[in-house]
């Protein structure tokens, strides 16, 4: 149990200081680092909770796709952070002062934690025994069954996504040479066969 | 484990099933027929939300269905019918401004049909996620069609501004029903109310509520949830701005009342409060700050602001009488809404749009009939009788003063006098401006479309009773 705790406070620690970091290191890669290691740290909480499906997806689709996205991003983009942070200390006063009163409220309905006991007991979807199933068989057969409905529509809302993506990018540019690949293969007339000398072109 | 005996029935789901299917086959027709399929896809797209329509006034059953997410009752067929008809609408009205602007493409019908879809979605959701998806495929095809005119900075800028905003709006959606779900323990409505009505109203679901709340306000772009609108109605073309103004408006606002009627019913005392003060932020930001504009698009955007405000005073009040005057009001609004929009369509001079408010001068000599329409609409809009919006305004009111909400009504009226103001220079400049020339002759679907709002607004007396016996059904849903 002890172990339990120290490695808690290990993961969380590194989460929320790594956290901090991706907003305040002057160097957008580190940012995206930190992110990385933000994300290893919550997948590591994750499987203290015995949600490993749920800590490999984390660090398979957030790490291995979304945070390699924002690197390329970040390194192909000529951001120029002098220009960012010109209004920063500006907004400072303002910004820094919402979110202490944001926080302070948080803190008083955080204490204000009344749990009421039954609470806990009535979830629409109580987790299954785990030692009879897997929590990725859990997952799967609850998505797949009793939330199919939201399982659709979400992708509904990424079919959106794409073809915003699509129609906000995709040009079709007048005198663009694309290659044809049948027009490639079936050119048959106009084949020919040059002996070049060494040392010329033809 | 779910076998055939339990696949859940798709009667209440079939006309948004018909909505899906049908945009996905127009995707198709479009990907591989190309740009020169657009008018048939546009066509195809009016047609597709005409028939959704039969099915959900013929076919569709009532009932709950995917284990209590979706519900079809006698309120969401009165919205969805108005989200449909704002949609139809606004593609019809599309249909010429997009070719002339040249920013015609098939992908544009097919965005507004699968908002459509997230809208019916909404106004159905019945569940928290289930909310959250429906709002978000409907925001995520909002966003795109109103960056859809790429090559112009205001409308990029518009949709990057709707975007980041509406993100943030989505966060702090997502953190209330967050709240709601951890201390409650449901996601379901139903499970929500039980919960709620079992006891006091802990601190937690209040924070939850306020933040589901300031989520949803951001949607139907009420105070101080605002500021993205008059940017976003000004930026996006012409005919995106009418669809913002009418379609998404109707079914956020419902979705407003399902969640806060329906859903946290037993904490009315604590919402109360909220609405109120939106209601009067939304109506006096909308009366004032519209006086200084001289943009019409602009104008229009901060009219849909107080707009949102009136019709918020109706679901402040949280009665039976308040629901119903918010279903008229939001009917009222998309026909006048509709009607504006397509005269600022016809808008055109020398090849080129104009929106200032001094280019309508004399219209009433230069086009007659549609000055006429247009002005009593705009009567309409600051709710003068007998026509449309007088009604509207008379019941949220009624509504507002028998829930003893006499502040509320108070500031209401008297910013609706306000209101007044702007609305009326509008029809000083078209009737007693000298003229600044004709614009191009307005095209047949306008004309249609300006036609119907016109004879909705001042033939409204003689519509007015079918119209409140249906939104007194439909408002008996949650009582």
């Amino acid at each position: 149990m002890i172990l339990h705790t120290i490695f808690f406070y290990l993961f969380s620690g590194i989460t929320i200081a790594s956290a901090l970091m991706v907003i305040s290191s002057r160097n957008p890669v580190h940012s995206v680092l930190f992110l990385i290691l933000a994300f290893f740290n919550a997948a590591g909480l994750f499987v203290m909770l015995g949600a490993e499906f749920l800590a490999m997806m984390l660090v398979v689709v957030y790490v291995g796709a979304v945070a390699v996205l924002f690197l390329f991003v970040v390194m192909m983009l000529d951001v120029d952070l002098t220009e960012l942070r010109q209004g920063f200390l500006q907004y400072l006063p303002v910004g820094g002062l919402i979110g202490v009163v944001l926080l302070a409220e948080l803190l008083i309905v955080l204490s204000g934690w009344a749990f009421a006991p039954d609470v806990v007991g009535n979830p629409v979807q109580p987790i299954p025994d785990m030692a009879q199933i897997s929590n990725t068989e859990a997952i799967g057969r609850l998505l797949y069954t009793h939330y199919i409905f939201f399982f659709q529509i979400a992708g509904f809302v990424l079919l959106v996504a794409m073809i915003g993506a699509i129609v906000l990018t995709l040009r079709h540019k007048p005198r663009v040479k694309r290659q044809n690949i049948a027009d490639q293969v079936a050119r048959t007339q106009k084949v020919e066969l040059h002996s070049v000398e060494p040392g010329k072109g033809i | 484990m779910m076998d055939l005996a339990t696949f859940p029935s798709l009667m209440p789901f079939l006309p948004e099933l018909t909505l899906a299917v049908g945009a996905l086959v127009l995707l198709m027709i479009g990907a591989f027929g190309g740009e020169r399929t657009t008018s048939l896809v546009t066509t195809l797209a009016v047609l597709l939300v005409l028939v959704a329509g039969l099915v959900l006034v013929f076919k569709a059953e009532d009932g709950v269905t995917f284990n209590g997410a979706f519900v079809l009752d006698p309120f969401a067929r009165f919205m969805k019918l108005l989200a449909l008809a704002g949609s139809g609408f606004a593609i019809i009205m599309s249909t010429n401004y997009t070719k002339r602007e040249k920013i015609a493409r098939f992908e544009y019908p097919v965005l507004i049909l699968l908002a459509t879809l997230g809208m019916m979605l909404m106004i159905s959701a019945n569940d928290l996620i289930a909310l959250y998806l429906g709002l978000e495929l409907q925001s995520l095809a909002l966003y795109v069609v109103a960056a859809s005119n790429r090559d112009s900075v205001r409308s990029t800028e518009a949709g990057l501004k709707y975007f980041v905003l509406g993100a943030l709006s989505s966060g702090m959606l997502l953190y209330g029903i967050s709240l709601i779900y951890g201390f409650t323990g449901h996601t379901q409505f139903q499970g929500v109310a039980t919960a709620l009505s079992a006891g006091p109203v802990s601190v937690g679901v209040v924070f939850g509520l306020v933040f589901v709340i300031a989520g949803l306000a951001f949607k139907v772009s009420a105070v101080p949830f605002h500021m993205w609108t008059p940017d976003v109605y000004e930026g996006a073309p012409t005919s995106v701005t009418a669809f913002f103004a009418a379609a998404p408006k109707a079914a956020a606002m419902a979705l407003f009342v399902r969640v806060l009627v329906g859903a946290l019913g037993p904490a009315t005392a604590d919402w109360q409060q909220v609405i109120t003060f939106i209601a009067i932020a939304s109506m006096i930001l909308g009366a004032f700050a519209a006086i200084g504009q001289r943009n019409i698009k602009r104008l229009m955007a901060y009219s849909s602001i107080g707009h949102m405000g009136f019709a918020l005073v109706g679901l402040a009040a949280g009665t039976e009488a308040g629901v119903q005057g918010v279903l008229i009001y939001m009917a009222i609004y998309v026909a006048m809404t509709l009607g504006a929009f397509a005269v600022i369509l016809f808008m055109r001079r020398q090849g080129t749009m104009v929106e200032d408010t001094s280019d309508l001068a004399g219209l009433s000599r230069t086009h007659p009939v549609v000055a006429f329409i247009f002005a009593m609409i705009l009567f309409s809009l600051a709710g003068i009788p007998p026509l449309a919006g007088f009604f509207a305004k008379f019941y949220v009111f009624l509504a507002a003063i028998e829930a003893n909400l006499y502040v509320l009504s108070v500031i209401g009226v008297l910013s609706s006098v306000v209101g007044a103001f702007y609305y009326l220079r509008l029809v000083k400049i078209m009737y007693f401006d000298e003229p600044a020339g004709a614009f191009e002759p307005m095209s047949g679907e306008l004309r249609v479309v300006l036609g119907l709002s016109g004879l909705f607004v001042i033939l409204f007396v003689f519509i007015a009773g079918p119209l409140g016996t249906a939104a007194s059904v439909a408002a008996k849903t949650f009582f």
